[in-house]
């Protein structure tokens, strides 16, 4: 016998969970705190851009050339040069890693500049950061041809280059990596609470055995799962409104997509995320398993495979397969995106629909398994 | 209809657990008679909690049915749940809501009108004693206060029938009296059925019905009187000198015909085979001293032990000769007090426990027991005060101590992934024994605790009793001279606690010393002095006859009737309105 609506027990299971979350400082924590300095960390402190690299100058014949080509990179922020006299002393340099990497100009650099119209020079880099060292190679050369081509054009020379290459960057055209950077962290915090909290905090009730108490009660398993998603929803989407404000403010990222596609994807993607933390926490029941589980499956992924830090294109093919089941990856596509280029539909639409279709699985699968039982 | 709350008929349920297939329930059938508190019990693995859980809908049995109220739970648990009450074993609070809003989620989930509910609330906190309490967290309570919230959640939308797991477990005597007063409240004035799991027998004897629960099936259900009843005349209160009672106790236990024997005060109690007496005379001649038997009225306890022992199973003892290490008290407290930031936990506690004494320790939760047996072990440094354990000082030589002391922790601390002989030659090698002398005493543990049968599986997976003898069996390797015990009997059935008891005397036969906390009142009978314990002292110390005589007694009440629990509870209350 029913004698009242079944929505006044969701309102109950809403209204507790609502006061947990407000009692608890772990889960405000998770929440905002957490991300806040997550951006602040990544948006200020990591930076995969090259920015006052120390680089050492052997000139064993100093001279006019010479002094202008080291000025060349004395120009650039990118570059902190410092000069030595001997192949000996830049060695010793770049080994007490004081120095990332060498330029050794050898005796006869103006000689051949000026007989055979060419400058050829060494570069020694440390490739302990294989990253740096990449980077710095690449930048190394492109001032040294930059270089070159002004010197032989000052000297009315022609040069023998038959292409000439005219690079244009769109969408992030000062390739800031806190562009992609920030976007990205996004993804990373709703997955902290989708899927971290909320497998943690259902796996809580099974281990205290408030479930148990729950469960003889005649609330239904639809009650008890949205009186679970519907507030750490909530909190998620307060996390995401926090994060996307900090990147516009706070560090300057373009967002030139609209806001109501952000929110339908982000809505999308935590869906998926508080699906994954359900079905963690009630194939667990623990407290600790859930939580290890959910910071291998989808923090670490948010992080490593969903191509927020590394391209997923230069990822190996293998590895490059398993990301189709991160959903982090579609979300980081998608934000990224719609920050840096705008509302473009052919990226957005196949993303969102991967979206929906995990967030489908996650929670359609964590419905069927939770039952009114302890079995 | 208005049949039986709660009917059973041939129900089964089986469990798998590692491969292996669990019996919980087998064929069970049985009806409840409405209107009455129902005790169940039944030794642990009977099938207490699974028949509970089925009742509720939250399992569904292998074969037969369960009807609730007119209703077959399987087919429809949500309209079940919402005409009964469940508590189970730990109540799920939520320890971060108030009182008032844990019962405000528990009227939401269970449909209570919103105009019902001040009125409702009022009645369930006069009821409880939690009215000064209503906006405290749930997790700032007592245990006992928690336990009553989780009553009063469980009743706030008033059921038909209730049902009860244990909820008793692990809550002070105080306490334990002020729930059952509620149930019966409940029972009389609102003609509620209850349905009451407990691992006290005292609580058994106090429901209007008992259902006896073995390997699944009901081995006898009735009033208490009925399993009594046929123990009229076989029981009787045998006295010897009281200093000796022990040994009368052991000897009495071998005598042929004798179905029990137990200690109470300063006699022992026997329960014989039909047509048979203890015979003074001989145990006279034996102990050479006078044994006098007197006839007893039989207690629901008897009956119990009786139906369930069926046959008398031989109990091996573990022998035992301790030569003492130390001359003088075994243990010696002076003044001992413990201070943690402004919360004084003990507060100058003073006694001595003299070599081969069994010494208890009685208090309600947080009264300070854990916190003077850690002391006691040398695993918490005392604020201050003196303590000598084995002869030694434990501020200046704790380790050595500890070489001479055993101790068995409240909660089962082997390792539950090495087998029972694993544990075992473990803790040998951690207490320096090696080679020969590990191998003698690990057999030696295995023969006396009964573990041979079992020593290569799993600890983990051994029922609860093994368990029990195996984690006192790991404080025995290194022959210690004082045992400690740590509510070692805490969750365990009435007859393996007899069990865990009969060695515990033959220790202290043969020499130990031990010192043990408990909750079970009766136990308290069994140690030859004992201390009691609240707010971080003592309030009375001495042999069982000589705490009940220092307690105030209750009006009207003759000295002889006074239990160890009455005493207890006199003692506390005293304490608590001084006059």
């Amino acid at each position: 016998m029913k004698t009242m609506q079944p929505n006044r027990r969701l309102l109950g299971l809403l209204r507790k969970e609502s006061l947990q979350i407000l009692r608890d400082p772990s889960s405000i924590a998770i929440a905002f705190v957490l991300p806040a300095v997550l951006l602040l960390l990544f948006g200020y402190g990591v930076s995969l851009d090259s920015k006052g690299v120390p680089v050492g100058f052997v000139v064993m014949q100093p001279g006019a050339e010479a002094a202008s080509f080291v000025g060349a990179f004395q120009h650039s922020t990118y570059f902190a040069p410092r000069v030595y006299r001997t192949r000996q002393a830049g060695r010793e340099a770049l080994r007490a890693r004081e120095v990332t990497g060498l330029v050794v100009l050898s005796a006869d650099f103006a000689q051949r500049l000026k007989a055979d119209r060419e400058a050829p020079i060494q570069v020694l880099v440390n490739g302990v950061d294989a990253n740096s060292a990449r980077l710095l190679e690449g930048y190394v050369q492109g001032v040294w041809a930059v270089w070159l081509q002004r010197e032989l054009t000052a000297r009315q020379i022609a040069i023998a280059t038959p292409v000439a290459v005219q690079a244009r960057i769109w969408f992030n055209p000062e390739l800031r990596s806190r562009n992609y950077l920030v976007p990205g962290l996004l993804v990373v915090n709703m997955t902290l609470v989708g899927a971290l909290l909320t497998a943690m905090v259902f796996a809580r009730e099974w281990e205290r055995g408030t479930l148990e108490a729950l469960l003889v009660t005649p609330v239904t398993v639809n009650e008890i799962l949205i009186g679970k998603i519907l507030p750490y929803f909530v909190l998620g989407m307060g996390g995401m409104v926090l994060s996307v404000a900090m990147a516009v403010f706070q560090f300057g990222v373009p967002l030139r997509g609209s806001l109501w596609v952000l929110a339908v994807c982000a809505t999308l993607f935590l869906l998926a995320a508080l699906g994954m933390g359900l079905l963690i926490s009630i194939v667990t029941r623990n407290q600790f398993v859930a939580g290890m589980i959910a910071i291998l499956a989808a923090f670490l992924p948010a992080f490593l495979l969903s191509g927020f830090l590394f391209d997923i294109g230069s990822m190996p093919a293998v590895v490059g397969v398993i990301t189709h089941i991160v959903a982090a990856r579609y979300f980081v596509t998608i934000v990224q995106t719609l920050f840096l280029a705008g509302d473009v539909w052919a990226v957005i639409l196949p993303n969102a629909a991967a979206l929906a279709l995990m967030a489908t699985f996650f929670l359609g699968l964590s419905r069927r398994l939770l039952r009114k039982r302890i079995e | 209809m208005s049949a039986s709350p709660l009917s059973a008929r041939g129900l089964c349920k089986t469990f798998r657990a590692d491969g292996r297939a669990i019996t919980a329930l087998s064929d069970l059938t049985l009806t409840l008679t409405p209107g009455v508190v129902t005790g169940l019990i039944g030794p642990d693995g009977a099938g207490k909690t699974t028949f509970m859980r089925l009742a509720a809908g939250l399992l569904v049995p292998d074969a037969g049915s369960a009807t609730v109220l007119g209703l077959d739970v399987a087919r429809d648990p949500l309209a079940v749940q919402s005409s009964i009450g469940y508590m189970p074993q730990r109540f799920g609070l939520y320890e971060d809501l108030s009182v008032n809003e844990n019962l405000d989620l528990y009227a939401d989930l269970q449909g209570v009108p919103c105009a019902a509910r001040p009125a409702r609330y009022d009645e369930l906190m006069a009821m409880t004693g939690l009215a000064p309490f209503r906006d405290r967290l749930a997790g700032r309570l007592s245990g006992g206060m928690k336990q009553k919230l989780g009553l009063a959640c469980t009743l706030v939308n008033p059921p038909r029938l209730l049902l009860l797991d244990e909820p008793t477990v692990g809550v002070d005597p105080v306490s334990r009296r002020e729930l059952w007063a509620i149930v019966y409240r409940l029972v009389s004035e609102q003609a509620m059925s209850v349905l009451l799991s407990t691992a006290y027998l005292d609580e058994a004897e106090r429901c209007a019905e008992v259902i006896l629960l073995h390997q699944g099936q009901v081995v006898a259900h009735g009033p208490p009187g009925q399993f009594s009843a046929p123990l009229t005349g076989r029981t009787f209160r045998v006295t010897g000198a009281p200093t000796r009672r022990r040994r009368l106790q052991a000897t009495l236990a071998r005598q042929p015909g004798v179905l029990d024997a137990v200690l109470q005060g300063e006699s022992v109690r026997v329960v014989m085979a039909p047509g048979q007496r203890p015979d003074c005379t001989a145990l006279s001649q034996t102990l050479g001293e006078p044994v006098r038997g007197d006839a007893v009225p039989p207690r629901f306890e008897d009956g119990f032990v009786t139906l369930l022992q069926g046959e008398r199973r031989e109990i091996p003892i573990p022998q035992v000769r301790v030569t003492p290490s130390f001359r003088g008290d075994a243990i010696l407290v002076r003044d001992l007090s413990r201070r943690f930031g402004q919360f004084l936990a003990v507060q100058r506690v003073s006694f001595a426990v003299r070599p081969g004494e069994v010494f208890g320790l009685l208090g309600a939760n947080g009264a300070g027991k854990t916190t003077t047996f850690r002391m006691l072990c040398g695993l918490l440094p005392p604020s201050s005060g003196e303590v000598r354990v084995a002869g030694v000082d434990l501020r200046h030589a704790a380790a050595r101590a500890r070489g001479r002391i055993g101790y068995m922790s409240q909660r089962f601390s082997l390792y539950a992934n090495l087998s029972a002989r694993q544990n075992l030659s473990f803790f040998a090698r951690a207490y320096g024994l090696t080679g020969a002398r590990a191998a003698a005493r690990l057999d030696w543990a295995l023969d006396a605790f009964d573990l041979q049968d079992l020593a290569g599986m799993e600890s983990g997976a051994l029922p609860l009793g093994y368990q029990q003898r195996l984690a006192m069996a790991a404080a025995l390797m290194h022959e210690p001279d004082i045992l400690f015990l740590d509510e070692p009997t805490s969750g365990v059935d009435p007859l393996a606690r007899r069990e865990f008891w009969t060695r515990i005397n033959a220790l202290a036969e043969g020499g130990v010393t031990v010192l043990v906390t408990t909750h079970f009142m009766e136990e308290a009978e069994y140690c030859d002095r004992l201390a009691i314990m609240a707010a971080g002292e003592i309030l009375a110390i001495g042999t069982p006859s000589e705490i009940k005589a220092q307690a105030p007694r209750p009006d009207g009440e003759p000295e002889s009737e006074m239990t160890m629990e009455t005493a207890f509870i006199a003692l506390i209350q005293a304490r608590d309105q001084p006059e």
